[in-house]
C-alpha cells in the first residue's frame, strides 16, 4: 500500500471516529468527553506542527510551547481590549507566532544538536518570562477569557460547535501536511534532516527550506495556542513552560516521529494515560515516565508504527 | 591556449599544527581526467574537500569555469557544475534509489518551494533520474530502499547523483574503495564511458583503475605534489617509486 492511500485510509477512519464524539457523548449523557477529546485534538495540532520540523525536518526544536502561549496571548490581549473578533484574534495569533518562529529559526537553525535544543529552550522560556512580566495582564496568575472568539454565526460556546471546528483545522492541517512532505518542499528538509553535507553537494542550500518550515509550524502552534485559550478559557504564562514543551515533543515521539498522524495518536494518549494516572496516584508522572521509555526503545516508529505497521518514514 | 576548467594556485590547509595541503598549484583542462595519488593521509580528501566548497582554505585560490569559486558555499558550486563523490558512502538512506537521484535533479531545476505537488510525481524529475539510474546499471534496483543496497550499489548510487547534476567537473574521491574485484572493474569501465563527456578529478589508491583511467596523474605526499605527469612519466618517476609506489612496486607494464 502506498503512503498516499494509507493516509487517505487513517484520515477517514480516525476522522470519523472523532466526528463520533459528540453524538456519542450526548447518548451516554457524558459531555465532559466532548471537552477531553477537544483538548486532546488542540494539542495533536500542536504536536502535528512540532512533527513537521522535529520528525521531517530533524529540528529538536525544545520550545514549541511558546507558539501555544503566544497564541493564547494573541486571543487574550485582544479580549482584554474589547476586541473579541474571532478572525482578528486568530489571524493575530497566527501572524505574531510565525513572526516569533522566524526571529528564533533565524539565530537557531544555523546550529544543530545541542546548541539547538538550547536556543529554542532559551526563547521559550525568555517568553515565559515576559509573559510572567505582563502585569496588565495578569502576571505569573494569567487572566480569565471574559468569551470566546466571535465567529458570526459559527458559536464557540456551544461545545459541539467548538469541537467541530477543531477537528476540521485538524483534518486540514493532516491533509495540508500529508501533502506539503511529498512536495518538493518537504523533500528537501527531509533530505537535509536524511544527510545535510549530501543535500549541500548536490545543491540545495537547506537554510531557507528549514526556515521557512520552522515558521509554518511555529504558525501552526500559534493557531493551537488560539484555540487552547478558547478551550480553557484561562490564559497563564504556564502555556510557554518548558515542561509544556517537553510534553508536545513526548506527544510526537510516543506517537512516531515524522508519521503525521503519530502525533494525533501521541497526544491523545498522552493526556489520556494523564487523566487515568493522576486519578489513580499523585506520583503519576513516575509511572508515566517508564511507560515512555518503553515506547520510545521498542517501537521506532512510535506507536503509530505499531498499529499501522508504516515501515519507512520515505519514499 | 584557452583556460583549464579548473585552476588551483598556491593553495594552503592547515590543521593544527599539520599542514594538510602545502602550496598545491594544479590545472585540470576541460575533457582531461586528471587523478591525485598518494599514501594515506596525504591530504588528497582534504583537497576535495576545498574544491568541493565543504572545507575553506587558508590561503589560494580556486578558479572554476572561467570564475574565482575560493569563497563560494558548496551549494553555490554545485549549481555552477562542480559534483563530487565522498570516500565514505554519502546518500540518502531513508530514501528510495530513485528518490535519491530525483533529489539531485531538483535541486538544479529551479526552487524548491513548490508545497503542493508531490515531488515523486513530477515525471520532469523521476524522468531523467531513470536514466541515470539506467546508465550506472541501478535500473532495476530504482525502488529499492537506499540503506538496502549493496555497498558497491551505494557507491554506483553517489555516482548517478553526481551526475544527475549535470556536472562539468566530477570530484571523485576513491570510487572503488571497499569493491570486489568484479565491481569495481565495472565502475572502471562505467567511469572510462564518461571520459571525454566530464572532467574528472579522480582520488584513487587501486592502480589500475588510476592507470586506466587517468589523462594525467599527480602525486601527493605531506600535502605537497611531488610528481606530475602521465601514466608513465609518473611510474618512471624515482622521487614517487621511493616515496609512494615503493622499490618493489611492480615495473611498468
Ligand atoms: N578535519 C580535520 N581536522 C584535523 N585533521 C584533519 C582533518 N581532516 C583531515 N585531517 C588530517 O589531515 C591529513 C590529510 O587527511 P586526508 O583525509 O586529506 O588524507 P587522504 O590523502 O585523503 O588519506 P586517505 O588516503 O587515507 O583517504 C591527515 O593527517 C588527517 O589526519
Ligand atoms: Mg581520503
Amino acid at each position: 500500500m502506498t503512503t498516499t492511500s494509507r493516509r487517505a485510509i487513517v484520515l477517514g477512519v480516525g476522522g470519523l471516529a472523532l466526528a463520533l464524539v459528540p453524538p456519542i457523548a450526548a447518548a451516554l449523557n457524558q459531555p465532559f468527553y466532548v471537552d477531553l477529546f477537544r483538548r486532546m485534538m488542540i494539542f495533536a495540532i500542536a504536536a502535528v506542527s512540532l512533527d513537521l520540523i522535529l520528525g521531517y525536518g530533524g529540528m529538536v526544536s525544545f520550545g514549541h510551547a511558546a507558539y501555544l502561549g503566544i497564541g493564547a496571548y494573541a486571543v487574550g490581549i485582544p479580549a482584554f481590549h474589547g476586541v473579541d473578533n474571532g478572525f482578528v484574534q486568530w489571524g493575530l495569533a497566527i501572524l505574531a507566532s510565525g513572526l516569533a518562529a522566524l526571529v528564533i529559526g533565524a539565530i537557531s537553525i544555523r546550529t544543530s544538536g545541542v546548541y539547538f535544543i538550547m536556543i529554542t529552550l532559551a526563547f521559550a522560556q525568555m517568553l515565559y518570562y515576559l509573559g510572567i512580566g505582563l502585569e496588565t495582564y495578569g502576571g505569573d496568575n494569567g487572566m480569565r477569557l471574559t468569551r470566546r472568539s466571535l465567529f458570526g454565526p459559527v458559536d464557540l460556546t456551544n461545545p459541539a460547535v467548538f469541537y467541530y471546528v477543531v477537528l476540521a483545522i485538524l483534518l486540514l492541517f493532516l491533509v495540508a501536511g500529508g501533502r506539503v512532505v511529498d512536495s518538493r518542499f518537504g523533500m528537501v528538509i527531509r533530505a537535509a534532516r536524511s544527510n545535510e553535507p549530501r543535500a549541500r553537494a548536490i545543491g540545495f542550500s537547506p537554510f531557507r527550506y528549514k526556515l521557512a518550515a520552522f515558521v509554518i509550524a511555529g504558525s501552526m502552534g500559534g493557531l493551537a495556542g488560539a484555540l487552547l485559550a478558547n478551550q480553557t478559557e484561562y490564559l497563564t504564562p504556564d502555556f510557554m513552560h518548558w515542561t509544556r514543551s517537553g510534553e508536545i515533543m513526548f506527544m510526537v515521539i510516543l506517537g512516531g516521529m515524522g508519521t503525521l498522524f503519530g502525533p494525533v495518536v501521541g497526544a491523545i494518549v498522552l493526556l489520556l494515560l494523564e487523566d487515568v494516572l493522576s486519578a489513580l496516584t499523585a506520583h503519576w508522572q513516575i509511572v508515566l515516565g517508564p511507560i515512555l521509555i518503553t515506547v520510545v526503545l521498542f517501537a521506532r516508529r512510535g506507536l503509530y508504527g505499531l498499529l499501522a505497521g508504516a515501515p519507512t518514514r520515505d519514499g | 591556449m584557452a583556460e583549464p576548467l579548473l585552476a588551483i594556485r598556491g593553495l594552503r590547509k592547515r590543521f593544527g599544527g599539520l599542514l594538510a595541503t602545502d602550496q598545491v598549484d594544479l590545472d585540470v583542462s576541460e575533457g582531461e581526467t586528471y587523478a591525485v595519488i598518494g599514501p594515506n593521509g596525504a591530504g588528497k580528501t582534504t583537497l576535495i574537500g576545498q574544491l568541493a566548497g565543504d572545507l575553506r582554505p587558508d590561503d589560494g585560490a580556486i578558479r572554476f569555469a572561467g570564475r574565482d569559486v575560493t569563497r563560494l558555499d558548496a551549494p553555490l558550486r554545485s549549481r555552477l557544475g562542480l559534483a563530487r563523490s565522498f570516500q565514505i558512502t554519502s546518500i540518502f538512506p531513508d530514501f528510495s534509489a530513485l528518490a535519491n537521484v530525483a533529489l539531485a535533479v531538483q535541486a538544479h531545476t529551479g526552487g524548491s518551494f513548490r508545497f503542493w505537488r508531490p515531488a515523486a510525481g513530477e515525471p520532469s524529475l523521476t524522468r531523467p533520474a531513470r536514466a541515470v539510474l539506467e546508465s550506472v546499471g541501478l535500473g532495476g534496483r530504482a525502488d529499492v530502499l537506499a540503506a538496502n543496497l549493496a555497498h558497491g550499489e551505494q557507491r554506483q548510487l553517489e555516482i548517478a547523483m553526481a551526475l544527475a547534476t549535470k556536472p562539468r567537473l566530477l570530484l571523485l574521491d576513491e570510487p572503488v574503495a571497499g569493491m570486489g574485484l568484479e565491481e569495481s572493474q565495472r565502475m572502471v569501465r562505467f567511469l572510462g564511458t564518461l571520459k571525454g563527456h566530464v572532467t574528472i578529478v579522480l582520488v584513487e589508491h587501486d592502480m589500475d583503475a588510476v592507470f586506466t583511467l587517468a589523462d594525467r596523474i599527480s602525486v601527493m605526499v605531506y600535502g605537497r605534489i611531488i610528481a606530475t605527469g602521465t601514466a608513465e612519466e609518473v611510474r618512471g618517476n624515482e622521487e614517487v617509486r621511493r616515496a609512494y609506489l615503493g622499490e618493489d612496486a611492480p615495473p611498468p607494464c
